[in-house]
């Protein structure tokens, strides 16, 4: 008797035991569900309204109408095109930047911290301050540096934001992102074993093939790293496309669709619609790209 | 019951007591929130603020300055969903008649009526795009219409000469003319947007014969006269305009002309006082003329800023009584003399260019934005007659929109990605749906 109760307030201190931290966890959970699911699940239901803020009289539930004008209007699919293009671009171009100045800031020099946080800056500066200085500073046709010796070389000044959006969005995101990828190469470099170079450069292995054969093998993982973080902060640039180019010339990605559907159009509607259809698709590349994402820091842990 | 509720329901007690007493102490006062755009005028209107407070006892005005895209969405939402957080709205032209339509706002026709208040003296084509049935929905704090500026000494270097009505071919012609490699002949706005690229450029589509909409709200954005418009705007651009046209929209334009970088500059007439003022570089070497035409008599634009009162106001009268005082004849004495003649808001008051020391200090300027607005005709400023008043814009919630989807696509044609014609066509259907929801 006496010891099947001991039993008994074992288990039940058992119990206890574990639903205590769960408990205590609640909050926390509760708190995290209501902060990431509420807005998202007020975002299906706005979807699901017609509702125009300058028609308030003829807010009314609409169904999936919502979702028939997302895929109806052909916005969607060249809003995509000019995402995936733009991130592409810019990430390759930055990297290879980036791969460029690590290389240049991995040796010893005098002021090596003054030029590196030199390079670091644009990263820096706040994306609406940057895309203002390379609109006025850069591109512009009558004040920019870019034109100012364009026209000293002889040819006539380029209108950028008009001749040239896409080319110059992919310019001002590389100028931003190149420092970041910078800043991993650069640790990657670093990270090498200066044994393996000395006994490169003592076989008689020129600087081109140490860093072909031994470098860049090396620093494959820092490369995969470096993409995919630039990739996901890439995708949400906004800033270059409203200041510079309103989306024109292909530069309308999805980020500044949406804002057009609902601070332009005010729509609230259709640009939950797109909302929803956005996360819906970024779930998706997410859940491919976080499994390689894992892969990298997995391998990158075991080596 | 221990000593520390007791202390507690004590405190709580004389709180309650003392906002209770506070607000039978107020109880007589009215504060007036006001919301408004960041513009000179709007914050002059402020620092006088004072001077109504005093000849008002009780009545106290609290401004609140926003940008003007701030503004616009701040008090769109706040009035469509009457939330009733302002008692004076500053709205412009675009939005007075919608929304005297949808009941939002208040009907001031009876409270202008008046002698001492002269609501005749207001500029007759402001007061009629204010207007909706002969209801008059809100008053002008001050207006603008667009005219043709340019830089006299570039234009006399190369003998042209400008008349004071010119037609866009003579325009087109002295831009060209005047062109070279370090100035452009004349700047126009670029940036993609319905109060950017699309204010000029409606008013070349009417006047060149073209419209958004016929009577029967059906779309006529690819009717050859609009094709023909917007190919003259982009060769214009091409052949004599400045180089990057999508970066340009006023105050690039308006820089680039202070700089003598452009000889030319078609734009709202309130940039003619920047070009006047003191630290301006261009003062008194500018020449002004009204905007060009081709089929119509005039072809000026019609803007103003405007003072509204909500309809579901609690202060109304109080309202009333401010937007009164600050659109009297009363206030522009006020602001000539304390805070200077050339500050006084120009576009809302006939009276205003008859008063000696404001026609000494805007000399310049004063007579030809007269002329203008008096001229324009905003019930139909195109060869056609439109189910809307207003000239630069189609006074319908959607054109928003439109007119900015329609603007990166004139954008694109302009850049030569695709013609005008392939622009239009897709402009038309997005125009189009927009038409099919007013019928």
């Amino acid at each position: 008797m006496a010891s099947g109760t001991k039993i008994e307030q074992q288990a039940k201190s058992a119990t206890k035991e574990k639903f205590l931290p769960r408990k205590l966890i609640a909050p926390a959970l509760i708190f995290s569900i209501a902060l990431t699911q509420v807005p998202f699940l007020v975002t299906i239901y706005f979807s699901l309204m017609e509702w125009n803020l300058l028609k308030p009289q003829e807010k009314a539930f609409a169904g999936i109408d919502n979702y028939i004008y997302v895929f109806k209007t052909g916005d969607l699919l060249p809003a995509i095109i000019a995402t995936v293009g733009l991130t592409a671009f810019s990430v390759v171009c930055s990297l290879l930047v980036g791969l460029f100045f690590a290389v240049l800031l991995d040796r010893k020099f005098r002021g090596q911290s003054i030029a590196r946080t030199l390079i670091i800056t644009p990263f820096l500066i706040m994306p609406a301050a940057s895309a203002l200085i390379w609109k006025f500073s850069m591109f512009d046709t009558n004040i920019g540096i870019i034109n100012f010796v364009v026209q000293k070389l002889g040819f006539s000044a380029i209108g950028w934001s008009t001749q040239y959006p896409y080319i110059s969005v992919i310019i001002l995101l590389t100028w931003q992102y190149a420092p970041f990828m910078m800043l991993i190469l650069l640790s990657g470099l670093q990270s090498q074993s200066r044994e393996v170079l000395e006994a490169a450069s003592v076989d008689r292995a020129g600087v081109l093939r140490t860093f072909a054969f031994i470098t860049l093998p090396h620093l494959r993982q820092y490369i995969e790293i470096a993409i995919l973080l630039g990739t996901i902060m890439l995708l949400q640039a906004f800033d270059p496309i409203a200041i510079m180019t309103k989306g024109t010339g292909g530069t309308k990605t999805l980020a500044y669709l949406l804002y057009e559907r609902a601070f332009v159009g005010m729509n609230v509607g259709q640009a939950a619609a797109y909302g929803v259809v956005t996360v819906i698709l970024t779930i998706i590349v997410a859940t491919i790209s976080l499994r390689s994402l894992f892969k990298v820091f997995i391998s990158g842990v075991s080596k | 019951m221990n000593n520390k509720v007791k202390a507690l329901i004590a405190i709580v007690v004389v709180a309650i007591a003392g906002v209770v007493v506070v607000q039978q102490q107020s109880g007589g006062d009215v504060t007036l929130t006001l919301a408004t755009v960041n513009n000179g005028q709007m914050k002059d209107m402020e620092s006088l603020k004072s001077e109504f407070e005093a000849d008002n006892p009780g009545i106290k005005v609290n401004f609140q300055v926003m940008e003007e895209g701030d503004l616009r969405s701040a008090v769109t939402s706040d009035v469509a969903n009457k939330a009733g957080q302002y008692d004076i709205v500053t709205i412009g032209a675009y939005e007075v008649p919608q929304w005297g339509a949808n009941g939002w706002l208040t009907d001031l026709t009876s409270d202008l009526a008046d002698d001492a208040y002269d609501v005749g003296d207001i500029l007759p084509p402001v007061k009629d795009a204010l207007s909706v049935d002969g209801m008059q929905y809100a008053v002008p704090f001050y207006g603008e219409s667009s005219i043709l500026m340019y830089n006299k000494e570039i234009l006399d270097a190369k003998g042209v000469k400008l008349s004071n009505n010119p037609t866009w071919n003579e325009v087109a012609a002295a831009a060209k003319k005047v062109n070279s490699a370090n100035t452009a002949g004349i700047c126009l706005r670029g940036k993609p947007g319905w109060g950017d690229l699309f204010a000029p450029l409606t008013t070349v589509v009417q006047t060149f014969g073209g419209t958004w909409y016929d009577m029967n709200w059906d779309a006529k954005v690819n009717a050859p006269e609009f094709v023909q418009a917007v190919t003259f705007y982009k060769d214009l651009l091409a052949s004599a305009g400045q180089k990057d046209p999508v970066s340009y929209s006023f105050n690039e334009c308006l820089t680039a002309l202070k700089t003598g970088k452009v000889a030319m500059w078609y734009d709202a007439s309130v940039a003619a006082s920047m070009l006047e003022a003191d630290d301006s570089p261009v003062k008194g070497k500018m020449g002004y003329a009204h905007a060009p035409v081709a089929k119509t008599k005039e072809a000026g634009w019609l803007w103003s800023w405007n003072l509204a009162v909500p309809a579901n106001t609690q202060n109304k009268e109080a309202a009333v009584k401010f937007i009164k005082w600050a659109t009297s004849k009363e206030y522009h004495n006020l602001v000539g003399t304390k805070l200077g003649w050339s500050l006084v808001p120009p576009g809302a008051r006939t009276s205003t260019y008859s008063i000696p020391e404001y026609k000494e200090a805007a000399a310049a300027y004063a007579p030809i934005t007269l002329e203008v607005m008096s001229a324009v005709n905003p019930k139909q400023p195109g060869v056609n007659p439109q189910p809307w008043v207003g000239i630069q814009y189609v006074a319908i919630p959607e054109f928003q929109d439109v007119g900015n989807q329609v603007a990166q696509l004139v954008a694109d044609a302009i850049a030569g990605r695709i013609t005008v014609k392939e622009a239009l066509d897709k402009g038309q259907v997005i125009a189009q749906a927009a038409g099919d929801a007013q019928k």
